[in-house]
């Protein structure tokens, strides 16, 4: 009845006619909002990347395009000397395998320890629990900085309890060596580890009991119930953790700056890239350190030093976005 | 009878050792690498911390350091006020924009993929020295300043609104702030990638069949907007917005922890550092947990 009655007005204006101009109101209401959203999102996204395309066109000009007030978006004249020089400046070869073995290293640590600390909060029940999660959010709140100075000197004069000091007579100076940072990913106290602890913990608990209880009643033990049956479950929010984990100590600049100093990090060249050229500059032209750089041409090199910094996360990004964005949400975060 | 409730409770010891297993990497690095050097730092900021070649002491020296970080330092007292009022209009405009955004991103619409992606990208790009390098990059700025000029005439629309509001003298003081977060946007918009995706998550648990009765009964979008979307999603955003404010502490361009990373690193002063990062963690501790207090009375729980 209904269908023969729709298919009897199949015009628009007739079919708007019958609805007392409702249809025609909602239809234009709708490619009104549509529009409107179009533009906004257009606008917001092209805020966020805008950046990222200056610095790519500023990355390709010659030192003369900077100068030049006809320039603005498109160099000029064209040239990759940017990269090479910058990639110079910063060994960017021996510097990348550092940064990539350390961030590699660093995150597998801290998600595999961060794993076993939340799978023990989400399916055991013992003594203290609770006090001991409100340790970590307190992990969670408390800013490494506060604990940063007397941490500098807990490395500077290391020692487990004075057995070092009995045995070689002195304390161990492991400031500027990657021990303690190693250290600090093993007890799970690496950058933001108390947020991965909180992650993984939401997802095991979103997970059903019943696939736990039928291994042990089949004899298996705790350990490996958890390897062999809970673990294969756990690859998104493992992947994302770690996804998380390799992004920002990558990019991390205070750990790296109190621990690795002596090792040669992409953050750290990246940070020292504009002193490093006014040195390169002054030692290419023979003029003293006095002689200065100019402020756009230096910003230009940090530039493109920025661009070969990040190239590798937005390649990662590329890849494995469903990683970051897709298990975040599906851990279901709620307080 | 008896012996199978003793053989339960062997079960539940042996799983709370394990559970204890479990968790024993955070209980040791928690006590070694969190609360020694917490304790030492609050320590040391009542100290003197001298130096020497191969050990470092402490000397007390009482409330000093303190009185000298608020009553000497010409530095600190202005650092702590700027960026502590800094910190909360920023959190502010971030909470209202990503939960905007999240809105909109939460409707149906084609290349919704693309555009999530792009604003979740600031998360991996923006963080870390970052932040820093960008902001100080003059010129990038300029390039951007060039940019937006050549788009929308010598003066924006921004500019125009702003005179008028100006002349017009309503609120003078608020506006100003407002008009910073605006020419801002850009700060705003790259710190809210992780916020705009958790309020999604919470979003996309609400069920569509309240929205559809809330419709039949004759609510508009709006009213459901703060009758359903706001009340459901209230619990997120006290995790936002504690989430945010921590954010804040730990932005490399947070200027008093630079300040505090240089006097430690260069000056060697210790206990002066301590203490001026432990008043700093005070205070912010302070505004969490009052603003917690106050947006936990409004968060309305759906069970």
């Amino acid at each position: 009845m209904s269908k023969a009655k729709t298919g009897k007005y199949t015009n628009f204006w007739e079919r708007n006619k019958k609805s007392g101009g409702y249809l025609l109101r909602r239809t234009v209401m709708q490619y009104g909002v549509s529009i409107c959203r179009a533009v906004l999102l257009f606008g917001l996204c092209f805020l966020i990347l805008q950046p990222l395309l200056n610095k790519i066109s500023v990355s390709f000009m010659t030192e003369g395009d900077l100068y030049d007030p006809i320039v603005t978006s498109i160099p000029l004249h064209f040239t990759t000397q940017n990269y090479r020089l910058a990639g110079g400046l910063m060994e960017y070869g021996t510097t990348l395998l550092h940064s990539l073995i350390i961030a590699v290293t660093v995150s597998l640590i801290q998600v595999s320890m961060c794993t076993l600390v939340g799978y023990g909060f989400a399916r055991f029940q013992f003594p203290l629990k609770k006090f001991w999660f409100a340790c970590v959010m307190a992990v969670v709140l408390i800013p490494p900085q506060v604990i940063s100075t007397s941490l500098n000197l807990h490395f500077r004069f290391f020692d487990v309890l004075g057995i070092i000091e009995l045995v070689s007579g002195s304390t161990l100076n492991l400031k500027s060596s990657v021990v303690p940072y190693y250290l600090m990913s093993f007890g799970c106290m690496g950058l933001k580890n108390g947020l991965y602890i909180f992650m993984i913990r939401q997802f095991f608990r979103n997970l059903p009991k019943e696939l736990e209880e039928a291994a042990y009643v089949d004899g298996c033990g705790t350990l490996r119930t958890f390897i062999r049956i809970m673990l294969p479950d756990a690859k998104p929010i493992l992947t994302s953790c770690f996804l998380f984990a390799f992004v920002w100590q990558w990019t991390d600049g205070f750990y790296s700056s109190m621990f690795l100093g002596n090792i040669s990090l992409l953050s750290i060249k990246l940070k020292q890239l504009p002193d490093t050229f006014g040195a390169y500059l002054a030692r290419v032209s023979g003029l003293g350190s006095s002689a200065g750089v100019s402020v756009p041409y230096s910003n230009c090199m940090l530039a493109t030093g920025t661009l070969m910094v990040i190239m590798p996360l937005v390649v990662l990004y590329l890849f494995a976005q469903k990683g970051f964005v897709e298990s975040l949400s599906s851990t279901g975060i709620k307080m | 009878m008896k012996r199978q409730k003793n053989k339960l409770a062997g079960l539940q010891r042996r799983k709370a050792i394990s559970g204890y297993l479990f968790i024993m990497p955070f209980i040791i690095g928690f006590l070694a690498f969190m609360v020694k050097p917490f304790c030492q730092s609050l320590y040391m900021s009542f100290c003197d911390v001298q130096l020497g070649a191969m050990t470092f002491k402490p000397v007390w020296n009482g409330l000093f350091n303190y009185n000298y970080a608020f009553r000497v330092d010409p530095e600190y007292t202005r650092l702590l006020t700027e960026e502590l009022s800094r910190m909360a209009i920023y959190s502010v405009s971030i909470m209202v924009f990503s939960f905007f955004v999240a809105l909109i991103l939460n409707q149906k619409f084609h290349g919704r993929a693309l555009v999530r992606s792009i604003f979740f990208l600031p998360v991996i790009l923006a963080s870390g020295v970052m932040l820093k390098l960008d902001s100080e990059n003059s010129l990038m700025n300029a390039v951007a300043q060039t940019v937006e000029l050549n788009a929308q005439g010598t003066t924006g629309i921004t500019d125009a609104i702003q005179n008028i509001l100006r002349t017009s003298g309503v609120g003078v003081r608020a506006f100003e702030e407002l008009f910073e977060v605006i020419d801002n946007i850009y700060d705003v918009a790259i710190s809210s990638g992780i916020q705009i995706i958790i309020f999604l998550s919470g979003l996309q648990t609400i069920s569509p069949s309240m929205y559809e009765a809330a419709d039949i009964e004759g609510c508009t979008k709006w009213e459901s907007l703060w009758k359903i979307t706001f009340p459901m999603v209230s619990s997120l955003f006290l995790v936002n917005w504690i989430y945010t404010v921590i954010d804040f502490c730990m932005r490399s361009d947070n200027e008093i922890i630079e300040k505090i990373t240089n006097l430690m690193n260069i000056n060697l002063n210790y206990g002066y550092a301590s203490a001026m990062s432990w008043a700093y963690f005070l205070l912010v501790m302070l505004i969490v947990g009052a603003s917690t207090f106050i947006i936990s009375k409004g968060v309305y729980y759906y069970e």
